[in-house]
């Protein structure tokens, strides 16, 4: 049922998949009208998208190895591109980027730069010579390429401290998410939500993510999108914001100036009465408010890392062929786009919605007390997102005593704009599938690595298929379970792991990836000791900085990554040139690669 | 020059071509932040260092890897490198 034909229906499948979750959205609106609670609409939107998602990954279960490692090499360009599109947007993109850009502007937009530039170095420098290579995870690139059991366990290290941070910070937002839409507490939501992603991996490994992430980003694009055409229309700022909101940019930009943004500075001592983690606006919504380094550095490390996290790497080893690999980073950017170009879009009418005295929805400069009596205030009050203080004891809302948390931008603006509940139960169960499309790639990339290129071709090389697979399941248990149980401990925010996961993976993967295909003359001594050299020279910065070193180079924690990529480089080159050039098999290997024709370097079953 | 080192001369060009346009539009804008602010000219009425941070960038990345695509292809088949579809 699920081969050949599967394929050449899938966009019949999927189309009647995204017809019938249309459907499940006017059915909720017309329960909403019938008096159905908020809360219940909550539950029925994420509980039925999860729900689907497991149905779709007990579907694809399997006990092959092609199909468990790389979805049996037969995903077509456009599908993996969505597939890469969710794996690649998290919790972080759906629910903290809009609050982001709308708190800090320009500085913030490095990041949506470097998010997207990434793709450019993964389509021309590596995707598809890795996809020639027909290997089934990063570690086994570096491992068969080099040579050597050492060069194999210096990648899976690498790619699990990077993975590994990266997936606290999503299985911390579903938790997030599931509490608030469930209605249970924190706890006990981050091993629901760590229920369904294990339910979307387990049975069909990378087969199974592959199509739940498809399925997910439908949902997620859906949830996004809907929102932001529907207020930009109600509030007339035009038809298709992404074209239209120029006038809307200019008018925040004379309200800043109107309201006194910046000339009025809020007391130390008043804001220590604002709750953790809300801010005010400090920042002017367009204007360029970094030096140029900057926002350069951040954003060289967010394209750096985009190219050396294997999560996003191993998509495109699922393609049926090197072009299609080409192809499919080219579809994987379009779907992102979708999104991001959306997130100012978000961020400008958010903002307008709640400055605008000539909106009805707009606060500042209204009465307090009036304030504190709007419903939405108070729900998103309780749930500590939202605060309000008269700080000048004028009796009127300031733009400096008002405070909000950067999740709120995408979760509470449909309410404020006053968008029917409906709409609040669909970014939840949107923000929902983009921190489970991502936390499965990891979990999944961090067991496949272990499974495959420590247990199977280090420990126990000649384990039987059926071993191999139990043996990879177990682990992504395991792994699930320990990102679960410190995401428990909220150690730290969401955006803050993710940022230093993209350091970690471009400090120890970027220069042994890009010169295992670029540069023949790289052996296995070199990438070793560029490898960890680079990952320990970039954790040793963070932890300096982290214990009050002031660093160099206006290199921060958020770009360690280029301290620990460039020691990496520099190992690399000066080790490899020190020590016995490749021998002629590996060279021939490293020419095989850059031929889009002919057999893999590795065999369709290893 | 052997015909593989032919295709590779070629294929190291276009990577090369394609890093600088890269280069340009991720890095080498941003140098001039303050200079785009103030530019008069002005896509679609933003201005352009935001209209550059918000779409701008974002959109040449896409087409430049549908471009980089399609001119890979091109040389892959000059050189009688093109997959079977059966490989």
């Amino acid at each position: 049922m699920f081969k050949g034909k599967f394929i050449d229906n899938l966009p019949k499948i999927y189309g009647t998949y995204t017809g019938g979750f249309i459907v499940f959205i006017i059915l909720m609106a017309i329960a909403e009208q019938a008096g159905m609670s908020a809360k219940l609409i909550g539950i029925f939107f994420v509980a039925f998208t999860v729900l689907i998602y497991a149905l779709i990954g007990y579907l694809s279960r399997t006990m092959q190895t092609d199909a468990y490692y790389v979805a049996g090499r037969q995903v077509p360009t456009v599908f993996n591109g969505m597939a890469t599109a969710a794996d690649w947007m998290s919790g972080a993109s759906f629910v903290a980027m809009a609050g982001g850009i709308y708190f800090k502007g320009y500085g913030y937009m490095a990041l949506l730069v470097g998010w997207t530039g990434g793709y450019v170095l993964v389509a021309s420098l590596l995707a598809p010579y890795l996809r020639k290579f027909g290997c089934y995870t990063v570690p086994d690139f570096i491992g068969t390429r080099y040579g050597g059991n050492m060069a194999r366990l210096s990648a899976v290290i690498v790619l699990t401290v990077a993975s590994f941070t990266y997936v606290t910070a999503q299985i911390n937002a579903t938790g997030t998410i599931a509490s608030v839409a469930l209605d249970i507490p924190f706890e006990i939501a981050v091993y629901v939500g760590l229920a369904s992603i294990l339910m979307c991996s387990m049975l069909g490994g990378m087969r199974a993510v592959t199509w739940t992430q498809v399925a997910q980003y439908i949902v997620l694009i859906i949830a996004y999108l809907l929102p932001v055409f529907w207020i930009s229309n109600k509030m007339g700022a035009g038809v298709f914001p992404h074209l239209m909101l120029a006038d809307e940019v200019a008018r925040i930009a004379e309200l800043e100036a109107q309201f006194g943004l910046g000339e009025v500075k809020n007391s130390a001592a008043d804001l220590k009465q604002v709750p953790k983690g809300l801010s005010g606006i400090t920042k002017a919504h367009a204007e360029v408010n970094t030096t140029p380094w900057k926002f350069i550095s951040l954003a060289v490390c967010m394209m750096a890392g985009t190219a050396s996290l294997p999560h996003v790497m191993m998509r495109y080893f699922t393609t049926p062929s090197v072009k299609a690999a080409r192809r499919s980073v080219g579809w994987s950017l379009f779907f992102i786009f979708l999104l991001y170009s959306s997130a100012p879009m978000l961020a400008t009418l958010s903002k307008l919605s709640l400055m605008d005295p000539n909106l009805a929805t707009g606060i500042i400069g209204k009465s307090i007390t009036e304030v504190q009596a709007i419903d939405w205030y108070q729900n998103w009050n309780q749930a500590n997102l939202m605060f309000v203080s008269d700080f000048n004891g004028n009796g009127t809302l300031e733009l400096n005593e008002f405070f909000m948390g950067g999740k709120a931008v995408v979760l509470a603006t449909p309410e404020i704009a006053g968008l029917p509940y409906v709409i609040s139960g669909l970014v939840a169960a949107g923000g929902m599938a983009a921190a489970m499309s991502t936390a499965d790639g990891l979990v999944l990339a961090i067991s496949n690595a272990l499974s495959h290129d420590i247990y199977y071709k280090m420990i126990n090389p000649k384990a039987e298929t059926a071993k191999r697979l139990i043996v990879a399941r177990v682990l992504l248990v395991l792994i699930g379970f320990a990102g679960a149980t410190i995401a428990a401990l909220e150690i730290q925010g969401i955006l803050g792991s993710v940022i230093w996961a993209f350091d970690f993976a471009m400090s120890g993967l970027f220069f042994p990836l890009v010169l295992g295909v670029w540069w023949k003359r790289a052996n296995a001594q070199g990438a070793v000791a560029g490898m960890l050299g680079g990952l320990i020279a970039g954790s040793a910065y963070l932890i300096a900085v982290r214990s009050g070193y002031p660093g160099f180079w206006g290199v921060t924690q958020l770009t360690f990554g280029i301290v620990g990529s460039l020691v990496s480089l520099v190992l690399m080159v000066v080790v490899s040139l020190m020590t016995k050039a490749p021998d002629a098999a590996t060279q021939r290997m490293v020419d095989e690669v850059r031929i889009p024709s002919g057999k893999a370097i590795l065999g369709k079953q290893h | 020059m052997s015909k593989q080192q032919q295709h590779w001369e070629k294929t190291r060009m276009l990577l090369f071509i394609t890093l600088a346009i890269w280069f340009v539009f991720s890095i080498g804008i941003f140098f001039f932040g303050a200079e785009m602010e103030a530019s008069s000219i002005r896509p679609l009425g933003y201005p352009l260092s935001y209209y550059m941070t918000c779409q701008g960038s974002l959109g040449i990345f896409v087409i430049l890897i549908f471009w980089f695509a399609n001119r890979q292809e091109k040389i892959d088949e000059e050189f009688g490198y093109t997959e079977r579809e059966d490989d």
